[in-house]
């Protein structure tokens, strides 16, 4: 009890410590006019403050307060990067299990799975928006396509990690089930898999919160309006008016993303049933 | 040679497998409106190259000044936190806050801080992407040295620095340079993604977003395909240096 | 001189478990002495106090007259753990270099004894190899040729064979042996294994466990130099009998 109070007591002094400084550099910025790395103005660093009250002022003239704006928003883009948490998920997994039946193919189709990442999502998201929409545009809305883009970051550390949890199963544990006669998906099933649980949850950890940067980037793509995406497209054209308005929606898609990964966090206290190492 | 070969081989036949399946499955399958063919794309290169290999040494330059910085800050702040051990488990969960946000929800920011034709702004985003993977890699490298290791250096009463330099240091080599590869690919895709945002049209991001405005997509397609050569050159160039510096990493010689 | 001095050294770990309660123990230069008993008699730990890696909570540690602290800053002994703990980023004779680095010996000077100490531990050749490329009993070999590259006259030794298989324990054993005739030093040897205590020690430290005392301490009367024909020699045997026995007084289930 002590400890957590502890903890408690430093994450608000740190939360301070970081507070004192945003204000002390503004004022040193502002105070001697510096240009250097960028000039400090109202602009360019407003009051912490202000993004705080901002949330609580409405965003438009006579409109709901932002705070109501940016939590719809952020439910809306929460589904889809939910979906695309799935899809790249089960995604990645099933890859890792085809190449962890077959060095050939691991060796061969490993490299294209790192190199998948260096192609920029925003460049292909409108042609895959675009791609879907004709060949699905009855049965897919918009919504579900970007899931889909969402779900090509998150496969990523997903196929990695759980190949490598999949080859991790014990030797000697696999030499005994064959010396059941378990065949090769009865081992995958009931060995390998399990095996690759840790390996799993470590990628989950990474991918949840990658999961809601997918959606965002790519909402903008599919001209959706009501995700956080739209929200920072839309703040973006009136940043030199109301600067805090973009710094609130940052503030609010972090702690989105925070709380996807305390989710698979808590989910792998509750599946694993033991405590995952290095819990920040 | 023959080890070579057999490294080799999966690859370039899963490469030759996926273009010819690129070629006369996907891409009539899909329509030349959606996705064109290598051939289509390999012409469209070899027509802009000049203009797209600019682009791209623009944008990799970009990639680098940022890679330079975010790396190097990285380090030191895994030198700090290593140190002081208390100060990262206080810090850790906000290193993990600012990791999940979204780099289209800072590149604005960056780009009226240094403005929006200036390159500076783009490393600053490619800064940024990559300090993270660099220090919490490093980091991990640094507290991964077996207790008995150090007892060792202090049974021949070494300095806290030649504990460091002898020791330490070796020991979070490895683990350094798996946050640069990371960081390579992240570096590239922040400038183009910073890009994206308003740069300048020496820019291959910019050219990407240009030809898919002008439904020119086999050129969009062909810049895609020089930033992601170049994005894997880097990474293939860190890995050179990893070969060369960590020579006696079991990993090396196939352990 | 006594080369080791240990008065009521006593150690209390954070959370009360008492590890050693008053330990006096002297060692003699030249001598063989092992530290056996059962798990958790805290016998790695007192190696560690005379080493000045851990500090005893009470009592006093003196080593070669000074204090374990000022013996550990003058260098005044080597220690081999269980693992061999050498660096993979080094080759053989660059670990083996390692002290003697931190010595600021030159390096014709370095160079020339890394040879003699593989020739010692009779590794001649393996200089240019990596840790990896090593079985565990020459990575031991290695361990040993670093502890005594700077010749110091005092050996601290924490079961550095027990990681390894019978038959090459054995054969270290006898060339430790030889190795502390010719080097002419002293030798703390912690160890599980009684038939290894008998067969290397001048004495047997035999120790209790919760919280770690004495029990006894049995002289070792086999002749000097022990081959491997001793350990079928009746006298082995009795001595073996004894340790075991003054164990299982001491507390330990056999």
């Amino acid at each position: 009890m002590r400890a957590r109070a502890e903890r408690g007591a430093t994450f608000l002094a740190v939360l301070g410590v970081l507070w004192g400084a945003w204000e002390g550099w503004r004022w040193i910025g502002t105070h001697f006019h510096l240009t250097w790395p960028f000039t400090v103005n109202d602009t360019t660093m407003p009051h912490l403050h202000r993004i705080v009250q901002a949330l609580f002022q409405p965003a438009q003239v006579n409109g709901p307060s932002l705070l109501h704006i940016l939590l719809n928003a952020s439910a809306f883009t929460a589904k889809e990067a939910v979906l695309g948490f799935v899809l790249g998920a089960v995604g990645g997994f099933a890859i890792a299990v085809v190449l962890s039946q077959s060095r050939f193919l691991e060796r061969g189709v490993i490299p294209y799975v790192v190199a998948s990442q260096t192609i920029p999502l925003l460049a292909i998201a409108p042609m895959v928006i675009v791609g879907l929409e004709s060949k699905f545009g009855g049965t897919l809305a918009a919504w579900e396509c970007v899931s889909v883009l969402a779900a090509y970051l998150t496969f990523f550390p997903v196929t990695i990690n759980a190949l490598r949890g999949l080859q991790s199963a014990d030797p000697q544990a696999v030499e005994l089930m064959r010396s059941y006669a378990a065949g090769r998906w009865r081992i995958l099933w009931k060995l390998q898999a399990p095996a690759s649980l840790p390996y799993l949850f470590s990628a989950f950890r990474i991918a949840a919160p990658l999961a809601i940067v997918g959606a965002i980037i790519s909402e903008p793509s599919a001209s959706i309006q009501g995700g956080l995406g739209g929200a920072i497209v839309n703040f973006n054209q009136y940043y030199s008016i109301e600067p805090q308005e973009l710094w609130a929606t940052n503030v609010i898609s972090a702690l989105l993303g925070i709380v996807f990964f305390l989710v698979v966090v808590v989910a792998e206290r509750t599946i694993v049933r033991r405590a995952p190492e290095n819990v920040a | 040679m023959k080890r070579a070969g057999r490294e080799w081989a999966p690859v370039v036949l899963v490469f030759a497998a996926g273009m010819l399946l690129w070629q006369f499955v996907l891409a009539p399958w899909l329509g030349r409106f959606l996705l064109p063919t290598p051939v289509q794309i390999g012409k469209s290169l070899h027509e802009h190259w000049s203009v797209l290999w600019h682009a791209g040494w623009f944008t990799l330059q970009e990639a680098l000044g940022g890679f330079a910085i975010g790396c190097g800050l990285g380090i030191v702040a895994a030198l700090a936190l290593a140190r002081y051990r208390r100060l990262s488990g206080a810090l850790m969960p906000y290193f993990i806050a600012a990791n999940a946000v979204p780099i289209i929800a800072f590149a604005p920011i960056m780009n009226d801080w240094f403005g929006l034709l200036n390159p500076h702004s783009k490393m600053a985003i490619a800064a940024v992407l990559c300090f993270f993977p660099v220090m919490i890699n490093t980091m991990r490298g640094l507290t991964s040295v077996p207790p008995a290791a150090i007892e060792l250096m202090r049974s021949y009463a070494a300095s806290e620095l030649e504990i460091f330099r002898r020791v330490r240091f070796p020991t979070a080599l490895p683990f350094l340079f798996t946050g640069l590869k990371v960081a390579t690919v992240l570096s590239m895709i922040g400038a183009i993604v910073g890009e994206y945002f308003g740069g300048s049209i020496q820019a291959l991001g910019v050219q990407i977003e240009n030809s898919v405005t002008l439904f020119d997509l086999p050129l969009a397609w062909a810049a895609i395909v020089v930033a992601s050569s170049m994005g894997i050159a880097f990474y293939a160039l860190i890995g050179v240096a990893e070969r060369f510096t960590m020579g006696w990493h079991p990993s090396a010689h196939g352990e | 001189m006594t080369v080791v001095e240990l008065k009521g050294v006593s150690k209390e770990f954070h959370g009360g478990t008492v590890a050693l309660q008053g330990i006096d123990l002297d060692v003699e230069p030249r001598e063989f002495v092992s530290l056996i008993g059962p798990s958790g008699c805290g016998k790695s730990t007192l190696l560690r106090i005379i080493g000045d890696l851990i500090a005893p909570t009470a009592g006093t540690a003196t080593v070669n007259g000074k204090s374990a602290e000022s013996a550990r800053r003058d260098r005044d002994y080597g220690i081999v753990f269980q693992q061999a703990v050498l660096y993979d980023w080094r080759t053989v004779g660059k670990n083996i270099e390692l002290p003697l680095e931190l010595l600021g010996w030159d390096r014709k000077r370095r160079k020339a004894r890394v040879a003699e100490m593989l020739e010692l531990v009779e590794l001649g050749g393996f200089e240019g190899h990596h840790p990896w490329q090593l079985s565990g009993g020459m990575q031991q070999r290695v361990a040993i040729a670093r502890a005594l590259s700077f010749q110091p006259a005092l050996l601290l030794m924490d079961e550095p064979f027990g990681a390894l298989d019978e038959m090459t324990r054995e054969r270290l054993n006898s060339e430790l042996l030889s190795i502390w005739a010719e080097t002419e030093s002293t030798v703390v040897f912690v160890t599980h294994s009684i038939p290894e205590a008998v067969f290397l020690s001048t004495r047997v430290v035999v120790m209790s466990a919760r919280p770690g005392r004495i029990a006894e301490v049995i002289d070792i009367d086999l002749p000097q130099p022990r081959t491997g024909a001793v350990r079928e020699d009746a006298r082995f045997f009795e001595l073996v009998t004894s340790v075991r026995e003054a164990l299982i007084r001491g507390g330990v289930e056999i």
